[in-house]
This record gives structure tokens, sequence and C-alpha cells, in this order.
């Protein structure tokens, strides 16, 4: 008797214990969270053959040392975790395990690089952490199904090429287009979404496409053999130095087709410019972040505020690099993710948070684009503008394009 | 002379030539695998998991060691041999459900095959020249492995990710002790055959082909034949470090095995500490863990604290960490003789 009375009274304290226990405490946390701190992760190559993208890093480091100034997230500091991985996946691997069991970070924010990203991919999934917002822009990260803790964050490329395609649709229904792609997963998630976004028009659209090796010298050779397809239209899927050459190439073959460049190579200094700046009139790209270097945003609010913050937090960068206006607003798009989960920081809530993300509009991102998410959409900027090279600077043309689902 | 002073001399010339081990070297051997059974116990996953790439390392640079400090040959190009070895395993785990334990003799053979093809050709290159060449291989490796035709297996630039294994017999341990205990078997036996194949006549023909190799001729030594094996015996013991690393990183990829790789391998030896085989072990926790503290001192420039660390090494230890420690015995015991 006496031991059943008390299994009785210890399960009805056990009850009350579980009614009330939650309810008593303040939030609810996951690891890395606590009434007073959030604990971020990253990884990043500040060395090695990538560490130019280094940068990225130290802006978000900058962001969230201006938050914390600010008097953080729902009264929680940030407190960011930045490792170098010096673009090699197995120090990623390593890093990001340090990040997770060591450092017990609440989640993993853009990590950077394709095959970086793809080490952890799966590693992240098994551990239920938040990969959150990674910096790259191929298409796999968008899978809620089968990865429902990776999500992108930058327009990924086949969405891109669909932009260039619904736009040809759209205003030259009866292009001739002729394709250059680099031959690996990149240039074929561009051209598999150029193909998916033509749709049934693809093939009597394009009439020639030719591909090159990351080793090939030049493409000189790819470009004279698309320009004898007799096409009007060129979608140049290059990384820079390919860029630089193929823009050279078709100028001086006397070749004008309606020339779209991928968002990869649009960089003046680095592409334009050894291509020849008379030579890089007309070409098209698109674009979704304020040009910082843009006399037309000189008064913009948001501008402002990141000119400010560059002045405090990063007073030797470089304020014509693109970097630096990305770090800010991506950092902007995950501190408003945090300030949504409130005080249940689970990790589960801050996934549910980010696939629900509705018009949201970040500073720097182009008027008219915004974040978009839900728990089946997880490509959180899917719009751009057109943009087209005045011989200076790219020049926004348009309205805001998105691809057609 | 009589019969026991002959053998004592015998011993003396023995243990003085690395081919017996003294009751101190057993010592230190039982204490060093002591600490290695040890160490998973006491240290969470993660370190555990630092420390099987630690192992994994620890035998690429003993390949290395193998090649260039008893044989003198020297290879720019032991990341191409890793990468062979990681994609061995990874290909067989992934295309055709191999068990991890089989990749590791066919990551062994695959490499012993490339590297004594390898080393015929660089039969014909020495010092620099050869440097140079292993140069060429391991930056033409990456994009090897992007190949179109070849990425049907490969997995071109996406690289292939890998199941990582359970531990076997029911036993209650994690994946990650698993691993490291495997790996540190395998280990033991790798150091154990390379000890047994450099402290005979064998070890004795590399080192004569490296310090002389007319002389070497001239007492009927093969050279070219010692040469291309040993790049092959070389080659088997990073490709078995490769399929290893592979498995606890359980992702391979092109970006994976840069030529970066192939420095970090050599900086290993020769900080860890040129033709010695302890000395490897410490090869491998400086390829794993000076990165890692340069970048804790710095994140600026982590690669400025980097060589500073590798100078202040090179200046303090000329002869690697392994020659730092038999120096300081060495003034320890002659002190100690002297009072």
């Amino acid at each position: 008797m006496a031991n059943r009375r008390n299994f009785v009274v210890a399960a009805a304290a056990l009850a009350i214990a579980l009614a009330y226990g939650p309810a008593g405490a303040a939030g609810k946390y996951d690891p890395g969270a606590s009434d007073t701190e959030i604990k971020i992760g990253n990884t990043n190559p500040y060395s090695g053959p990538a560490s130019a993208y280094g940068t990225i890093g130290k802006a978000i480091a900058a962001y969230w040392k201006m938050v914390n100034d600010n008097g953080g997230i729902n009264g929680r500091k940030i407190n960011f975790i930045s490792l170098d991985d010096s673009y090699s996946p197995p120090k990623t691997v390593e890093q990001t395990r340090k990040l997770v069991e060591q450092e017990k970070v609440l989640l993993d924010f853009q990590p950077l690089g394709t095959p970086t990203n793809t080490a952890i991919h799966k590693y992240m999934n098994a551990k239920k952490v938040p990969q959150l917002f990674v910096a790259t822009g191929a298409g796999k990260w968008g899978q809620p199904k089968k990865f429902p803790w990776t999500m992108g964050w930058q327009p990924a490329y086949p969405g891109e090429a669909k932009i260039y395609a619904s736009y040809l649709l759209n205003n030259k229904p009866d292009a001739k287009v002729a394709i250059l792609y680099q031959n690996d997963d990149y240039g074929k998630d561009y051209l598999n979404g150029f193909i998916a976004g033509l749709g049934a028009k693809a093939k009597s659209m394009i009439v020639a496409k030719e591909s090159y090796e990351t080793s090939d010298p030049t493409v000189d050779p790819q470009v004279i053999k698309l320009k004898a397809s007799g096409a009007d239209v060129f979608f140049n899927i290059t990384t820079p130095k390919f860029a630089a050459q193929a823009i050279r190439k078709v100028h001086d073959l006397g070749w004008q087709p309606l020339h779209f460049l991928n968002n990869v190579s649009t960089s003046v200094g680095g592409v334009l410019k050894p291509a020849g700046l008379e030579k890089s009139v007309g070409l098209i790209t698109t674009a979704y972040l304020k040009e910082a270097t843009d006399p037309q945003w000189a008064n913009d609010a948001d501008m402002k505020a990141w000119n400010a913050w560059m002045d405090k937090y990063l007073p030797g960068g470089d304020k014509s690099s693109s970097f630096n206006v990305y770090g800010y607003a991506v950092s902007a798009t995950m501190h408003e993710v945090l300030k949504r989960a409130g005080d249940n920081l689970t990790r589960a809530n801050i996934m549910k948070q980010a696939a629900s993300l509705k018009g949201l509009k970040v500073p720097l991102l182009l008027p008219g684009i915004t974040i978009d998410t839900s728990p089946t959409d997880f490509y959180p900027i899917e719009c751009a503008r057109l943009a087209k090279f005045d011989g200076e600077k790219w020049q926004l043309v348009g309205d805001v394009l998105c691809p057609k689902k | 002379m009589d019969v026991q002073s002959n053998a004592k001399q015998r011993d003396f010339a023995l243990l003085a030539s690395g081919a017996k081990l003294s009751s101190l070297q057993w010592g230190g051997i039982a204490i060093a695998i002591g600490i290695g059974l040890i160490v998973p116990l006491m240290v969470s996953d993660y370190r555990t998991f630092q420390f099987t790439l630690v192992l994994s390392y620890a035998m690429a640079v003993l390949g290395l060691n193998i090649l260039t400090g008893f044989n003198g040959q020297f290879s720019l190009g032991h990341s191409a041999f890793y990468a062979i070895g990681a994609y061995t395993a990874a290909i067989m785990m992934d295309q055709w459900e191999i068990a991890y334990y089989w990749t590791l003799p066919a990551a062994g053979v695959v490499c012993l095959v490339a590297g004594f093809l390898f080393g015929l050709p660089a039969l014909r290159l020495e010092g620099l020249y050869l440097a140079l060449a292993t140069f060429a291989l391991s930056i033409a490796t990456p994009p090897l492995l992007k190949y179109d035709h070849l990425s049907k297996w490969t997995g071109g630039v996406q690289g292939v990710v890998i199941t990582k294994p359970d531990a076997p017999f029911g036993l209650q341990i994690s994946q990650d002790n698993w691993l490291y205990y495997f790996t540190f078997v395998v280990l033991l036996v790798l150091y154990f055959c390379a000890w047994n194949l450099l402290r005979g006549r064998t070890g004795r023909a590399l080192k004569a082909i490296r310090d002389n190799p007319i002389a070497a001729r001239a007492m009927g030594i093969n050279t070219s034949l010692y040469k291309s094996l040993t790049f092959g015996v070389s080659a088997l013991y990073t490709g078995v470090a490769g399929a290893l690393g592979a498995i606890a990183i359980q992702f391979v990829a092109p970006d994976s095995f840069t030529f970066f790789l192939s420095v970090a391998i050599l900086v290993g030896m020769v900080i860890g500490g040129i033709g010695s085989i302890p000395g490897s072990i410490f090869g491998g926790i400086v390829i794993v863990f000076v990165p890692n503290v340069a970048e804790q001192i710095s994140k600026a420039a982590p690669w400025a604290v980097y060589g500073t660390l590798l100078i202040l090494c090179m200046y303090f230890m000329p002869l690697g960490i392994w020659g730092f420690i038999r120096m300081g015995y060495a003034r320890f015991t002659r002190r100690r003789k002297a009072s």
C-alpha cells in the first residue's frame, strides 16, 4: 500500500513539475542560447587561396559588434565565433565540429563556399543544427524535405538563369541563343536553370552551346564557334578570367548579340577593366544589392547607416567592396530571424522563423526585392533587377524580375 | 676476445643502427601506446576526431619520411597519393557499398602501383628536378578529379559523401572513438612494418642510396629498383592515410587535396623530424594543431603567425621535434654521468 501511495504522490509531483517547469523559466533554450547570450558559429577562409572572401566574415563580425553595442537582441548579446577553414573541406568539417560539439553554438551562420558546405551538409542535418543562409549560390541548398536544417540566402544560380530566360520569353521570343558555360556544377546549375526557364521553347531557342574547362588557356575557339551559329543572344556563364576573355573576343569578332553575363563575373575592376571597358558596354546582368559606389543611393537612409557602420566598426575596410555590403545585409537577415524567435531560442524554432519570412525588407537590398521563405521554399532571395553596363558602371534597368516557379 | 664481449659488441652495433631497441626505447613505445589507448577516453568526441586526423596525417608523414628522410628523394606530390587513397575508399564505399576496412588494402595497392609507376620516370630526375615533377603531379590532381569522364565515379566538383561506420560487435562506443581505435591499430601495424623495413638490409640500402648513390651502386645495390619501390611504398603509406582520413571526414572533394596538402605533409615531416619514425607522429600533430594555434593568436593574419611559428621551430629545433627530444636526452645523460 505504502509503495503504491508513494508512487501516486511521485507521479503527481512529476506532473506538476512538468506542467509548471517550462513556464517558470524565462525562455526555451537549446545549446548556445541563454538569458544573456546567443552563440553563433561560422567558418570563413581567412587564409589560403580563397582568403579574399574572408572580408565577408570580418564584416559579419563587425555587424554583431554593432548589435551588441546597441544592446543585443531581446536583451541577449551575440557571441559570434568565426573560425578559419582555408576553404579546405576537411578543415571545415573539423572547425564545424568544434563549433557544434565544443563551443556548442546555437547555429552555424553563413559558412562560406560550395565544397565546404557540402562537406558539412549531412553532418549538420544529422545533428539538427541550423546551417543558415550559407554563402554560396548553388541550387542544392533549398531542399527542405531532404535537408530541413540547411538554407541558402543569395539568389541561386538556376534562379538567376531563369530570370534571363523569362526576360527573353517576354521581350525577345524569337531569339536565337548561344551559351558558353564552365563545365562543372556551377556552369550546369546555370545551364539547366536556363533550359528549365525557357521550358518548351528551349529546343528551338538555344541554337548553340559550348563548354570549357577551367584548365583551358582561352575560350576564344568556343566564342568563334558560337558566333558562327548565327545567334543574336549570348549567355555568358563564366568565371572572371574567362568572362574577360569572352567579352573581349565577342567584341573583336564584331559580333553584337544581346549579351547576358552571369552575376559571378560582374566585378568592374576584376573582369570588365581587363576585358576593356569600351568592349563591355551593353552587357546585361542581374543585381539584388545596392552598390555602395552608385551615386543614386547617396542619400539613401540604409546606405547612410551602412557608411556610418563602416566608419565606426570597419575603419580600414574597403567601401567599394560588395563583400562589405553583402555581409551587412545577410547579417541583418539573421538579426531579424533571431529577433522573431524571441525567447524561444531552440534550433527548431530558429528554422521555423527562418522558413516563415514574408516580404521581409532587409537593408541594402534593391527596392522591391524582399526575402520570402516558407516551409517548402528555402530560397530566401529569388528576385533581381537587370543591370546594363554603360562603360563606367552598372545601370539598373527595368523592374524587379522573379523566376517563374 | 671471448664470446660474451663479442655478443655485447654486436648488440651495441645493432642498438646504434636502430636495428634493435633498448629497454628505454621499449619503455617509450609502451608509454606512447598507453597514451594512445587512453586519449579517447579522456576527451570529447570532437577531440577524438581531431586525434584520428592526427594519426592519419602521421601515417602520410611517415610515407613521405620513408621517401625523403631515408631515401633522399624529394616529393611535393604526396597530396596526389593522399587523394588517390581517399578517392579509392570513397568510391568503393559509395558506389559498390564495400565495407570500409576493405578499402584500406585496396587504397594501399592502388597507391603502391601508382607510386611505383610514377617512380620509374622519376628515376631520371634528381633533387630539385624531382621536386618540380612531383609538384606538377600535385597541381594536376584536383583538375583531374573534376574531369568530366571520371565524374561518374568521382562526383566531379561535388565530391563524394560517405557514411561514417558504426562500432562493430555491438560495442557501446561512439563512432568517433571506434574510428580512432581502428586508425590507431592500422597505424601501429604500419609503423611496425616501416621499422622492420628500415632497420635491416633494405633500410641500409635506402640510406646508402641517399648518402652516396654511386657508392651504393658499386656495392651492388639495384638503385633504380630500390628507388622506384621506395616511391611505391611511400605512396602506399600515404594512400592508406588518405583512405582513413576520408572515412573520418566522411567527404572527399577535389578542393580537399590541393598543393597545400603536399606542403602541409612536408612541413609535418621537417618539423616532426626528418628520417625518424617516431618524429612522424609529431608531424601529424603539427599538421592538425599548428594552424589552429596560429588562428587563435591572430585571426587577421593566421598565415603570418604560422610562418613565424615555423621559423621559430626551425631556429630552436633544427632537427625537428624528435631531434630536439633526442638531443635533450643526450645532454641530460651526459650531465648526469659527469656529476
